[in-house]
C-alpha cells in the first residue's frame, strides 16, 4: 500500500458566518434604495 | 406560539428560491435574510475551502452578498439559472479576486514557520554601533583628508554636500569629463590607502 505524504483536506468543513456579518448584510439591504430615472439607476444608502 | 413559529419556518423552508428572490425584488426584506440563512453554510465553507483564513472568508462571504443585493436591487438578475450557483459563481469570482490582489502585493501573516521580523528588523542603530558609526565616519574622513586637493574637492562636494556633477563643474571651472575622472581618481586612492592600512570601515 502507498503511503499518502500529502495533507489531508479536512473532510465536511462545517463553518458559518459571524452573526454580525449576516446582521450587516440585511441591515445594508434595508438601507439600500435603488432609484431609477429615466434609463439611469441611483443607488442611496439611507441609513 | 413557538409551535407556530416553527410550522412558519417549516413553510418558508418549502418556499423555493426563485419565489423568494421574487418577493425580495418586490420588496420583502424577510426573503433574504431566509435566503442567507438557508445558503449561507454552503457558501461559506466553499469560500473557506479556497482561501483557508476565518476573517478573509468572512470578507468574501460579505462581498459576495453586497454584490447580490445590489444586483437584486437593480432588477438585473435573471432567474437563468438556480439562485444558489449563481452566488456560488460569485464568491467563486471574489476569491480569484482576492488571490489576484495577493499575488500582486503579497502578505505575511506569521503564521507559519517563516516568520517576517527574521527579515524585517529595527534599523535604529544601538549605542555601540552608533559609536562605531561615528568612528568609521570620523575614519573615512581622515583618510578624505590625505587625498590630493582636486581630486578631495570634488568627492566633498558630491558625497557632502549632495551637489551634481554639472554643478561641480560649474563651481570648479574644469569640464564634468574631469570631475568625473577626479571623482574616480579619489575612490581608487581611498580604496588604495583603505587596503595599505587594513582599515576596518564596516559597522
Amino acid at each position: 500500500m502507498a503511503k499518502i505524504y500529502s495533507n489531508c483536506n479536512p473532510k465536511n468543513i462545517q463553518l458559518n458566518p459571524k452573526k454580525e456579518t449576516v446582521d450587516f448584510l440585511l441591515n445594508y439591504s434595508k438601507a439600500l434604495r435603488v432609484n431609477c430615472y429615466k434609463n439611469m439607476k441611483f443607488e442611496a444608502l439611507l441609513n | 406560539m413557538a409551535l407556530l413559529l416553527k410550522v412558519l419556518i417549516m413553510k418558508r423552508k418549502l418556499i423555493e428560491d426563485a419565489v423568494l428572490v421574487k418577493n425580495y425584488i418586490d420588496g420583502d426584506e424577510s426573503a433574504l435574510s431566509v435566503l442567507i440563512n438557508r445558503h449561507k453554510q454552503k457558501i461559506y465553507s466553499f469560500i473557506y475551502s479556497k482561501v483557508f483564513d476565518r476573517d478573509i472568508t468572512e470578507d468574501v462571504f460579505q462581498d459576495t452578498f453586497i454584490k447580490v443585493i445590489r444586483t437584486l436591487k437593480r432588477g438585473k438578475y435573471n432567474e437563468e439559472g438556480k439562485f444558489l450557483p449563481w452566488v456560488m459563481r460569485i464568491a467563486h469570482n471574489l476569491v480569484i479576486d482576492h488571490f489576484r490582489r495577493n499575488s500582486r502585493m503579497p502578505k505575511f501573516d506569521n503564521a507559519g514557520e517563516f516568520s517576517i521580523f527574521s527579515v524585517l528588523s529595527d534599523s535604529a542603530l544601538n549605542a555601540e554601533k552608533m559609536i562605531i558609526k561615528d568612528q568609521v565616519e570620523s575614519d573615512v574622513r581622515r583618510i578624505i583628508e590625505e587625498l590630493p586637493e582636486d581630486q578631495k574637492q570634488v568627492l566633498v562636494m558630491r558625497m557632502y554636500q549632495d551637489m551634481s556633477f554639472k554643478e561641480i563643474s560649474e563651481r570648479t571651472g574644469v569640464s564634468i569629463n574631469t570631475a568625473l575622472g577626479r571623482m574616480r581618481y579619489a575612490l581608487i586612492n581611498l580604496r588604495k590607502v583603505i587596503e595599505h592600512h587594513n582599515i576596518v570601515l564596516t559597522n
